[in-house]
């Protein structure tokens, strides 16, 4: 699991170990390419992280990974962060391997995104499926970018609740807070990748 | 849409859970780790976890709930009591909170928000508010309630939302523990201030005061001596808001 700065990493943790898994914290780029699964958490804003992940060199790393379809969790931010960039910080680049720009909500809106809300995946989804998932955002990507399968849900409009791709998921909303529904999500992700590496 | 959530509420002491009326008279209400189990089954949405705790060894034994807590709860987790700085936040995110809620460390120093929002994030970052009524409005409490700020709870809320606060769990002091129904009229004044979303908190006897809550302007509704007490159980909660209208997740 990537460390990027403080988060609820003890949430994931708890989540991947209930699935019987070991979890190793890490900031080091050799583990961001080699390790068998990597899980990129996201909590706190675009531009730090995004600079974080430059500091650690861990960017080249993280968008070879996904972009070769290699087991990747991404959460939250961690969705975010795989878009050219954000609303958020504009001068920031994230990763570029979603060819989209993160959103501010509209104004009138409940922001933050904040509780539980009803997911629809798309046919195309092989991971991702229709249930009630848990965010915490308040900002978005629109929509579901050409080469990647994907879930939605609405909040004054569609955006996107989740994209797949080969072993990568990403999450806008937090699987390991997103009860049975997302702890079976997070074991279908585990197996599928069981199965490449 | 976001659905209504419904949040049980364990005030943790001594590692274990306890309930009083107006914050006094804690008696005992069972073991942290066993209710969390049995809530999630229920279906509960979200918990939160107070600590009460009077010292601070205790601190240590409050500490060591949320740890056990998180391990067995696929639910998000709200965790407050005794915050006074950014670290001690980090401290119990560490441990497995995902939300941090402040209250009177926020009133006398309203720039632990700033930072808790900087550093973790404003979806991090609850405001927990006791309000007590007035002749003409309501009034911040601290302190578990044994202290008056003086300070109008609408005004707070909003100036807590602009320093960061991406939610407010706002419990009527009136109301605490005593099953008359949540304070409407102080979830409508908190709703018509901030943009944030508000977990309503005091006075629930059942699903008709948690729908009236909702329909003042509350995303959530906190529940701690109902069930507790076992006059009742999320799931029936949930059947009964979904009767009412109230779509609710299963």
């Amino acid at each position: 699991m990537i460390r990027t700065g403080t988060a609820n990493l003890a949430s994931v943790a708890a989540a991947l170990q209930r699935a019987g898994r070991t979890v190793r914290f890490s900031e080091d780029p050799a583990d961001a390419e080699g390790a068998d699964l990597v899980v990129l958490p996201g909590v706190g804003a675009f531009g730090p992280v995004a600079g974080r992940l430059d500091e650690l060199q861990l960017r080249d790393p993280l968008t070879r990974r996904i972009a070769a379809g290699r087991p990747t969790l991404a959460i939250c931010l961690g969705l975010q962060l795989l878009a050219f960039s954000s609303e958020e910080n504009p001068e920031a680049r994230g990763l570029g391997v979603v060819p989209t720009t993160a959103t501010a909500f509209r104004n009138g809106l409940r922001v933050p995104h904040l509780g539980w809300n009803r997911v629809t995946a798309g046919d195309d989804c092989t991971l991702l499926e229709d249930g009630d998932a848990y965010f915490a955002n308040s900002y978005k990507l629109d929509e579901v970018a050409a080469g990647w399968a994907g879930a939605t849900t609405d909040h004054g409009g569609k955006f996107v609740a989740g994209l797949e791709r080969g072993n990568v998921l990403a999450c806008q909303f937090h699987p390991e807070l997103s009860g049975a529904w997302g702890q079976a999500l997070i074991e279908r992700w585990l197996a599928a990748a069981a199965g490449v590496v | 849409m976001l659905l209504p959530r419904v949040i049980p509420c364990l005030d943790v002491k001594g590692g274990r859970v306890v309930k009083g009326i107006r914050f006094q008279g804690l008696r005992d209400a069972g073991d942290p780790v066993e209710r969390a189990e049995a809530y999630a089954r229920q279906g509960a949405d979200e918990l939160v976890l107070l600590d009460v705790s009077a010292t601070p060894e205790d601190r240590g034994n409050a500490l060591e709930v949320v740890r056990a807590v998180r391990r067995v709860l696929p639910l998000p987790l709200t965790v407050g009591g005794g915050v006074r700085e950014a670290r001690d936040a980090e401290t119990l995110l560490e441990a497995g909170a995902d939300k941090v809620a402040v209250n009177t460390a926020a009133v006398t120093r309203p720039e632990l928000l700033d930072e808790m929002a900087r550093i973790f994030g404003r979806q991090c970052t609850i405001l927990a508010l006791d309000a007590a009524r007035t002749s003409n409005g309501w009034e911040t409490v601290i302190r578990s309630g044994r202290e008056r700020t003086g300070l109008d709870a609408a005004s707070w809320a909003r100036e807590a939302v602009d320093r960061g606060a991406g939610e407010i769990l706002l419990t009527s002091w009136d109301r605490d523990g005593t099953g008359d129904g949540y304070d409407l009229e102080l979830i409508a004044a908190v709703r018509a201030v901030v943009p944030v979303p508000i977990i309503a908190s005091g006075g629930a006897s059942g699903p008709g005061h948690m729908a009236e809550a909702l329909a003042a302007g509350a995303d959530a509704v906190l529940a701690a001596s109902i069930l507790h007490d076992g006059h009742t159980t999320v799931g029936d909660l949930k059947r009964e808001l979904r009767a009412l209208g109230v779509e609710v997740r299963s």
